[in-house]
């Protein structure tokens, strides 16, 4: 049994991970904002505070005040409950993203199993929320929200097979762990079987995972209003966008666990101990967080029929190559 | 005794992970229930209508619709399951030689003609 004074470090280690993703999910949206701003050549939010530094405070606020209404028909108990079913996942799996080389809050070694059984349990809020609404719009989002699942979720868990058949291990930590001595060891560039490809294809399952542009069915705003949160408004509006801006962040960890290395410094001159790990994730983290916006800024949005195609003929054939050449290359030369 | 011991142990690297969501869990209710008490509230029968662009709600929402990506949901089961066996195969790949990389080769070549042969049936084609 864990002793009084790892048990005091731990609760004091999920409280302060616990306030920290809930400030950068504020923030992300503050972020988010500003670069489809500046790329669509406005300025984004500049009225509250200096440059539009405290509108995610303030839009929190503003949620908070809000009439929470309850559509009549809904299924009032499902209602209430899918926001909270699509946060919770969200924000516990954090638990096992290791920010530094002192390893995660929770150090279980099936860290990766754990993630992706999370993210489906968030997919049924998104389902239920849309079908205990009552409403066309929710209804249509919710059943696109599982068609989404069914094309990319495969893809997703074959391209981390890779990644595991390099590092030997179904733990964050270890895998962190196994990265290190500069970017070229970096599971993305490494010898012998660089997986940027499977990069590519857990980046593109990661958007759709997160329902963001191009892939945003659930959502889609300009044919389905809102898609499955149509109906909702305040807090529990608030919850459905704080679990998708905090999934964001998770996908964004967890790439950057697995092929950048996580939090080892780029070169093996430069320390990456202690505090140093943070400061190399979070540019990580950031810089994936980046290129969603800057594919949602760029790229219109796909069909679901196209969606499916994507996943089934195109990302699970190379996911399959990927994972035959890289047991292969992994063979023939250890 | 032993294992007892240390299968004590080895729970016990999840409680943080119970911690994380009971705090996450009381974070939602409890917000939604300080949220209840400083909102307004004017209920009206127009309001609490489900949305549908301005227009009185057309029947059930909730009525029978076709789905059309009925067989992909079933293939999605039956290769889903066999994804999940290629990852204790990947920990362990440096361990098992020569026959543990050909037997996975096998199992994928079967995995890739059942793939082939619902791409063929038109299983994935958008009817």
């Amino acid at each position: 049994m864990p002793d009084l004074m790892s048990v005091v470090t731990t609760l004091a280690m999920i409280v302060v991970v616990f306030g920290a993703v809930l400030l950068h999910v504020a923030y992300l949206t503050y972020f988010e904002r500003k670069v489809l701003g500046h790329m669509q050549d406005r300025l984004g939010p500049m009225e509250v505070g200096y440059h539009g530094l405290l509108q995610p405070i303030a839009d929190g606020l503003k949620l908070f005040f809000k009439e929470d209404i309850i559509p009549t028909g809904a299924n009032k108990i499902i209602f209430t409950v899918a926001p909270i079913i699509s946060l919770v996942p969200a924000l516990i799996a954090f638990a096992v993203i290791p920010f530094s080389d002192r390893g995660p809050i929770a150090d279980i070694n099936i860290a990766i199993l754990y993630i992706l059984a999370l993210s489906s349990i968030g997919a049924y809020g998104i389902l239920l929320g849309g079908w205990a609404s009552n409403s066309k719009y929710s209804l249509l989002g919710g059943l696109r929200s599982a068609a989404q699942v069914i094309s990319y979720e495969l893809a997703l868990g074959m391209s981390l097979v890779g990644v595991l058949l390099l590092s030997g291990s179904l733990s964050l930590a270890a895998i962190a762990q196994g990265q290190a001595g500069g970017f070229w060891h970096w599971y993305a560039f490494a010898f012998p079987a660089p997986q940027f490809v499977a990069f590519v294809i857990y980046l593109l399952s990661a958007i759709a995972e997160t329902n963001r542009l191009p892939f945003d069915l659930p959502e889609a705003e300009s044919e389905l209003v809102a898609g499955f949160f149509t109906e909702y408004s305040g807090m529990r509006f608030a919850f459905f966008f704080l679990a998708e801006y905090a999934n964001m962040i998770l996908v964004s960890c967890v790439g950057a666990i697995l092929f950048l290395g996580g939090w080892q410094a780029p070169f093996d001159f430069l320390p990456s101990t202690g505090w140093w790990g943070v400061f190399w994730f979070l540019p990580k983290v950031y810089f994936l967080l980046f290129l969603f916006f800057w594919i949602r800024a760029t790229l219109p949005r796909l069909r679901y029929d196209q969606l499916m195609r994507l996943g089934w003929k195109i990302m699970i054939p190379l996911a399959l190559a990927n994972i035959l050449i890289t047991s292969f290359l992994a063979f023939v030369t250890r | 005794m032993e294992t007892i011991a240390s299968s004590v142990e080895y729970l016990s690297r999840y409680y943080p992970i119970v911690v994380f969501g009971l705090l996450a869990a009381a974070f939602g209710l409890g917000t939604l229930l300080i949220s209840y008490f400083v909102q307004p509230r004017e209920d009206n029968a127009e309001k609490l209508s489900p949305y549908e662009c301005g227009s009185e709600p057309v029947s059930d929402a909730r009525m029978p619709f076709p789905v059309r990506y009925y067989v992909i949901a079933m293939l999605f089961v039956i290769f889903d399951i066999e994804v999940i066996f290629l990852y204790p195969w990947a920990i362990v790949f440096d361990r098992i030689g020569l026959i543990g990389f050909m037997e996975m080769v096998i199992f994928i070549a079967l995995f890739v003609l059942a793939f082939v042969y619902a791409w063929r049936k038109g299983a994935l084609e958008w009817e």
